[in-house]
C-alpha cells in the first residue's frame, strides 16, 4: 500500500515498512522515527547505516549480532531503539521487519 | 581423472550424491563425499522423540545405506578447506583434492553464545530438542515430569525448521492433556520476534490457535543469559522469564569447519548465490541446504528443491554453460499442530504462506494453511518420502522445484478478478 512520509509517497507493508529499501533516505528515516516517537541523531544513523549494508548483503540479522559488530553495543542498541530495538531500526532504516518463515 | 568433491552426507550430500552419480560421466569424474559419523539422522523426528511418537531407532539410519555404490565415502572429520588451492584437509591430516567441491556441511546449535545456557541446568532442566542427545534427554525428562512452567525459547534468527519450535509448543499441549496433567502446565512461548506468527496473512488465519490451546506468548525477547541458580532466563532490557522446565533453540551456525576457512559469515553461513547456489566467493564451489547463506527456510524440503536446481547447474558448469538462476527460495513443509492434525505451508523467496490447496488447485487433498488430518498424515508420512524418494534423489510427484502460485488464494489474483 502507499504511504506518505516526509511529504513523499512511498510503498510500505500493513505494518509500515518500506517495501523497497532504495526508497530510503535520511528524510524518510526521520519521518517514520517520529511515529516511532525517536529523533534522530548521527549516532542513530551510524547504526541505521550498518543495518541496511548488513540486509544489502543478505545477512539475517539478530540484537546479540548487532550486538558483536562493533558498531554499537547491546545496552546502546536499546538506549537508541527503545523496547524492540530490531524491529524498530529495521523499520527506520527501510529494510524488512526480522521474521520467520510463517 | 577429475574429482568432485561432497562435503557432509546428511540431506543435502546424500541427494547430490545420488544425482550426480545417475547423470555426471563417471569414465571422467570420480565422487567422493565426507562425514564424520556412520549414522545419518531423520532431524524432523527430534521433534517426536520426545513425546514418545518415534522410538530411538526411528530417526536414524545407517549413513551407508543411502549412498550409491559408485560414489567413494570417507568417513572422518573436515579440519580445513583451502578454496585458493582447491584442497580440503581431513582431520588425521589426509588431503583431497577437487576440481568441483559441494558444501553441505549443515547447520548445528552453538549453546556457548548464551551466557548460562550450557551451565548447572543444561540436560537437567535446560534442554534442546535439534540433536539426538537433547531430543532423547528431554523424552526421558517428560516421562517424570510433573509440570510446572514450560518455556519454550528461540534465542535468535535463523535458524532450521522455523516452525519446529510452535510445533513443539503445539504437541506439547496434546501430551499434557493425554497425561491428564495439562492443568499443571503452562506453557510459554518465548521469541525474539514480534509474534509466534510473523508474516501478515499466517498472523490473521492462525492466531487464534496460541489462545485456544492456552499457549502465553512472550514476543521481543532478546536473551542475555540463563540464570541457572534462579532458572529464569533473562533478557538485554531485564526482562525476566521464570522455568521448571526450558527447551530452547539456542543460536544455529554453520559448521567451526567453515569458520576455520575463513569462507562464511559471523554465523558461518556460506555466501552463496540465492538463485544458482554457486558460491558469492570462489566459482568452482557451490553450497546447498542448511550451510548456505540464502534467505530461504533451512529444511529438509528446502534442500530437496535446491538439489534438483544444483544438479542442473553442475552438468551445466562442467559444459562450460551458464547457470540457471532456477532456485526460487521453495519451501514446503507441514506444521503439526496436535490432536492429529497439522497444516502445510508452502512458499518462496517472495510469497508468504497463504491459504489453498496442495497439490492440485481446488482438490487437494492437503490444505494449505489450515489444519487437518491429511495433513497431519502427511507429516508422518514424510519419514518415508525422506527415506525412500528424497535421498535416493526422486522427484515426489506433482512437486516442482519451483513454487507454484496455482491453487493458492493469492491477493493479487483476487485483485485480477474483481
Ligand atoms: C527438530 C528439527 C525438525 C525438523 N523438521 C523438519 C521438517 O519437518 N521438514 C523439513 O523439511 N526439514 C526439517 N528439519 C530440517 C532438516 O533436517 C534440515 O534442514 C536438513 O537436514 C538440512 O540438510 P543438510 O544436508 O544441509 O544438513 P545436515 O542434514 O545436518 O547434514 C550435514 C552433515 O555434514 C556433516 N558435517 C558437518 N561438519 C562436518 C565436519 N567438519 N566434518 C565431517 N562432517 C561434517 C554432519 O555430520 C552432517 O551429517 C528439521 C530439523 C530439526 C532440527
Amino acid at each position: 500500500m502507499e504511504a506518505v512520509i516526509a511529504n513523499r509517497p512511498v510503498e510500505v507493508n500493513e505494518q509500515g515498512y518500506l517495501l523497497d529499501m532504495n526508497q530510503w533516505d535520511k528524510e524518510i528515516a526521520r519521518g517514520i522515527a517520529l511515529e516511532e516517537g525517536i529523533e534522530l541523531t548521527d549516532r542513530h544513523f551510524e547504526v541505521l547505516n550498518y543495518l541496511r549494508k548488513e540486509q544489502e548483503s543478505g545477512t539475517a540479522l539478530s540484537i546479540r549480532r548487532v550486538g558483536k559488530s562493533g558498531v554499537v553495543d547491546i545496552k546502546e542498541f536499546y538506549a537508541l531503539f527503545p523496547e524492540g530495538p530490531l524491529k524498530k531500526a529495521s523499520r527506520i532504516a527501510g529494510i524488512p521487519k526480522p521474521a520467520s518463515c510463517i | 581423472m577429475k574429482n568432485l568433491l561432497i562435503l557432509g552426507a546428511g540431506s543435502a550430500g546424500t541427494m547430490m550424491a545420488n544425482h550426480l552419480s545417475k547423470k555426471m560421466s563417471l569414465k571422467s569424474w570420480n565422487i567422493t563425499i565426507v562425514d564424520q559419523f556412520d549414522k545419518h539422522y531423520y532431524q524432523p523426528g527430534f521433534l517426536f522423540l520426545p513425546f514418545d511418537v518415534y522410538k530411538e531407532q526411528d530417526v536414524y539410519r545407517e549413513r551407508t545405506d543411502y549412498l550409491p555404490d559408485n560414489v567413494n565415502y570417507v568417513q572422518k572429520a573436515i579440519d580445513i578447506i583451502k578454496p585458493e588451492i582447491n584442497q580440503v584437509v581431513l582431520a588425521d591430516g589426509t588431503i583431497l583434492k577437487y576440481d568441483l567441491l559441494i558444501i553441505a556441511t549443515g547447520s548445528q546449535i552453538a549453546p556457548g553464545e548464551v551466557e548460562g545456557m550450557q551451565g548447572s541446568e543444561w540436560y537437567k532442566s535446560v534442554f534442546d530438542f535439534y540433536t539426538f542427545e537433547g531430543s532423547r534427554n528431554l523424552r526421558d525428562k517428560l516421562r517424570g515430569w510433573k509440570g510446572g512452567d514450560m518455556v519454550i525459547h528461540i534465542t535468535e534468527m535463523p535458524i532450521k525448521c522455523p516452525v519446529a519450535p510452535l510445533e513443539f509448543a503445539f504437541l506439547a499441549d496434546w501430551y499434557f492433556h493425554e497425561k491428564g496433567i495439562r492443568d499443571k502446565v503452562n506453557i510459554y512461548y518465548v521469541t525474539p520476534l514480534d509474534g509466534a506468527f510473523t508474516k501478515p496473512v499466517a498472523s490473521s488465519k492462525l492466531g487464534h490457535l496460541l489462545e485456544e490451546k492456552g499457549i502465553n506468548i512472550v514476543p521481543d525477547f532478546a536473551i542475555a543469559k540463563v540464570d541457572n541458580e534462579n532458572k529464569k532466563i533473562v533478557s538485554w532490557d531485564d526482562k525476566e522469564v521464570a522455568f521448571d522446565l526450558l527447551v530452547t533453540i539456542p543460536t544455529n551456525m554453520g559448521d567451526d569447519v567453515i569458520a576455520k576457512s575463513g569462507m562464511g559469515d559471523d554465523l558461518n553461513f556460506v555466501p552463496t548465490n540465492k538463485h544458482t547456489l554457486q558460491s558469492s566467493n570462489f566459482e568452482n564451489v557451490f553450497v546447498i541446504g542448511d550451510a548456505t547463506n540464502v534467505p530461504a527456510s533451512k529444511a529438509g524440503s528446502v534442500a530437496h528443491f535446491q538439489a534438483e536446481v544444483l544438479t542442473d547447474n553442475i552438468l551445466r558448469y562442467i559444459e562450460g554453460e551458464p547457470l540457471k538462476e532456477d532456485f526460487d527460495g521453495h519451501a514446503n513443509c507441514f506444521v503439526e499442530t496436535g490432536y492429529g492434525k497439522a497444516m502445510l505451508i508452502d512458499f518462496n523467496y517472495t510469497t508468504q504462506p497463504v491459504p489453498g490447496n496442495f497439490p492440485f488447485a481446488g482438490v487437494g487433498p492437503m490444505k494449505l494453511l489450515k489444519e487437518n488430518k491429511v495433513n497431519h498424515w502427511g507429516k508422518l508420512g514424510f519419514r518415508w518420502v525422506y527415506w525412500n524418494m528424497l535421498m535416493k534423489g526422486y522427484s515426489i510427484p506433482f512437486i516442482t522445484a519451483q513454487m507454484q502460485k496455482a491453487g493458492k488464494e493469492l491477493e493479487e489474483e483476487k485483485l485480477e478478478t474483481v
